[in-house]
């Protein structure tokens, strides 16, 4: 994974004289103290973290976090105070005129709130502005245009105007707009804020779907935590300027680095953070379908439990055998693929707790993980699932035995 | 003994007391005529700027005469049927015919030339002030200097009663429609710099962003963004200042503009009723049509603009 930007002790200050309240946050005075002293408000404090390439990196904090602050450092729509935000290497804060438009050109685009459509441009016009003032000849920004309309699935609309359309399109015409230009870099501030809550899901899972395919470094903005949890790949939160923790929601979740962030997630759904893989027990008992029912008692007797997973060579997951069918079979001298049950419940690594939880209350063999290669990874108890709900750290019920 | 040194002292104190009051009560002999440099200001500028006021009184007086005779060639039918037309389109097919009987009473009255002459002026003043006002009005909404200084300024131009800007203009470009059109721009000239730059700071700043945040020029933000997100605005400052310069027709008659300004002026001194009737009323008509042509050249340009 490689690192595409460098955000580098950046702080954003306004007032009348920015730069006289620089040495105060390098002495680390607090928000409240500076703007005691100086009458300067301090958007974002003394800010430092990488973003990776192909990321979706969320930025989450309440309202006057400094969010929006922050993410128009990017495109220097605000210029930092202080500190430097590398873009591949290139520090933008440094920028001429001249090379801050290549950079807005071609390698960042956003995507606005309340969209910040040009109401008097139809949607074609509106998808097209960014290659128009590259003086792009009208041929073919038509056609690149007229693709990222149909990536955003507005085709039709492309000659009416942005208050004939609804939020949702509204906004997807934003997208698209972005998208036009062919950024590496897709900058987007509280784009799904302003729509209502189901319009805002189908948003926020085919933009997970976009950037499956385009593969874009997504930078976004919210201060909805379901939001940031469900399609950040890592999140910062924000909280009076200052960064508070930078992780990967399952990180956060587990160890909140301070009192705030464990109050801001308490009301998380859990069930929608947490995948199969966090929850599942690595399994230290397996047999293989070659062996022999002998082998598959001692196993369970070694290990104390009821029940063993039967994989062939490669680790694919063959089925399940339980003791009490094992010692049966041997008495009757049968041999493992004979009592080998197959009515076991595989689910994938990536599946959420919340659409465990009804696969772990039907089946009555723990739950087999499995990951793309249909490799057996590990396995849940209903327990797991149950535990994994809870704020507690989710790993404590390894010990538990079946 | 002691008592009487007492009163004596209090009449004294008594007696200082209201010459002091005698004193604030009229002004000092301070006389400053600041008149009297204006006067002087106005005087050079004639005498030194000749040839810039020669150039401007050519230049505006044969675009009025040039608008004259070309409002004249139209025959009067066509030209009724062109305010139809125009009424309808951006009014209704009511307010069509309403205008054409508009005009047609103003011919009947005698002053079918009269009235393009007064069109030619207020079309030209309008232009001119158009001209001048955006770019002002952009460099008011960009850059807080420009605003501070012209701010007092146009408050002046909108307050100083007009009579007094008639004398200089005498002075520069001598009795005629010229000075009738430099009289009308001082009155009419405010609104459309203000409402321009009201317009330009009223874009969304989301919309702004966007524009910048695709790496337009400053150029480029104002020219497909800005202005075209602010022309509604602008389009009403267009008709706050068609108004006014169709409001001075008859003040600027007193510095010889010729048109339905004239002719009221002409009444007064004969004290003829009717002529006075005829040729303010048809001002009046005037005014309604050009007011609701260009409220409804807003409005139609509001369904697509920015600021709503």
């Amino acid at each position: 994974m490689t690192v595409q930007i460098q955000v580098k002790n950046v702080s954003k200050i306004f007032g009348s004289k920015p730069k006289s309240a620089i040495p105060l946050i390098k002495k680390g005075l607090s928000k409240e103290e500076i703007l005691k002293k100086t009458n300067h408000t301090v958007g974002v404090y003394d800010a430092t973290f990488d973003i990776n390439k192909g990321e979706v990196f969320v930025i989450m904090g309440l309202s006057g976090s400094g969010k929006s602050t922050l993410i128009r450092c990017f495109n220097l729509l605000n210029k930092p105070t202080d500190g430097s935000i590398l873009l591949d290497g290139q520090d933008i804060t440094k920028c001429s005129k001249d090379e801050l438009k290549k950079v807005r050109q071609e390698k960042i685009a956003m995507v606005f709130q309340h969209f910040g459509l040009f109401s008097h441009r139809t949607i074609l016009a509106n998808v097209e502005y960014g290659l128009e003032i590259r003086n792009i000849p009208k041929e073919k920004r038509r056609e690149i245009a007229q693709q990222n309309i149909e990536t955003v699935g507005l085709k039709g609309y492309e000659d009416k105007y942005p208050d004939e359309l609804s939020g949702g399109m509204q906004q997807r015409v934003g997208l698209a707009r972005a998208l036009t230009n062919d950024p590496d870099i897709l900058l987007m501030d509280e784009p799904f804020s302003a729509l209502d809550p189901l319009i805002r899901r189908e948003m926020q899972l085919e933009l997970l779907d976009i950037q499956e395919r385009l593969q874009k470094t997504i930078i976004f903005i919210t201060h909805d935590v379901n939001e940031a949890f469900r399609i950040g790949d890592r999140v910062a939160v924000m909280k009076d300027g200052h960064v508070e923790q930078v992780g990967t929601p399952e990180e956060i979740i587990a160890n909140p680095a301070n009192e705030y962030i464990s109050e801001f997630i308490k009301d998380i759904d859990r069930s929608k953070v947490f995948q199969a893989s966090h929850i599942m027990t690595k399994p230290n008992a397996l047999v293989s379908s070659k062996d022999g029912l002998n082998v598959a008692i001692k196993e369970m007797r070694e290990n104390g439990i009821s029940s063993v997973f039967v994989v062939d060579r490669s680790r694919r997951l063959q089925g399940i055998v339980t003791i009490d069918d094992a010692i049966q079979g041997i008495k009757e001298k049968k041999s493992l693929g004979d009592i080998i049950r197959k009515d076991i419940t595989i689910v994938n690594e990536e599946e959420y707790i919340n659409d465990l939880i009804p696969k772990a209350l039907e089946s009555s063999f723990p739950l087999a993980v499995v990951n793309e290669d249909k490799k057996l990874v590990g396995y849940i108890l209903r327990v797991h699932v149950l535990s994994g709900l809870t704020s507690d750290d989710v790993n404590e019920s390894e010990e538990y035995v079946y | 003994m002691f008592t009487a040194l007492n009163t004596l002292k209090k009449e004294r104190y008594i007696l200082l007391f209201s010459a002091v009051i005698m004193l604030m009560i009229s002004f000092p002999d301070i006389t400053f005529e600041a008149g009297k440099y204006v006067d002087d200001l106005v005087s050079f500028l004639a005498d030194n700027l000749e040839a810039l006021f020669d150039f401007i009184f050519f230049v505006t007086s044969r675009s009025i005469s040039g608008l004259t005779d070309f409002l004249m060639i139209i025959p009067w039918w066509l030209f009724i049927i062109i305010i139809f037309l125009l009424g309808w389109y951006f009014k209704s097919i009511f307010s069509g015919v309403l205008y054409g009987i508009f005009i047609f009473l103003i011919g009947s009255f005698g002053l079918w030339e009269e009235m393009m002459i007064t069109i030619s002026i207020i079309l030209t003043a309008v232009i001119i002030c158009l001209i001048i006002g955006i770019p002002l009005g952009v460099a008011m909404a960009f850059n807080k200097w420009v605003s501070m200084i012209l701010r007092p300024i146009l408050d002046a131009m909108q307050t100083m009663p007009s009579f007094v800007y008639l004398i200089p203009a005498i002075f520069f470009f001598g009795l005629g429609n010229v000075s009738a059109i430099f009289a009308t721009l001082i009155y009419s000239l405010p609104p459309v710099i203000r409402l321009t730059d009201l317009a330009i700071r009223g874009v969304d700043k989301e919309v702004v962003e966007s524009a910048q945040s695709f790496g337009s020029s400053r150029w480029q933000t104002l020219s497909k963004v800005q202005l075209p997100q602010a022309l509604p605005t602008i389009m009403a400052g267009v008709n706050q200042t068609t108004m006014m310069a169709l409001a001075m027709v008859v003040i600027a008659s007193m510095v010889g503009a010729s048109g339905l300004g004239e002719q009221v002026l002409v009444s007064i001194n004969r004290i003829d009723i009717a002529l006075g009737f005829e040729a303010g009323i048809s001002i009046v008509f005037l005014a309604i049509i050009i007011d609701r042509i260009t409220n409804g050249i807003a409005e139609k340009v509001q369904r697509r603009g920015g600021n709503k």
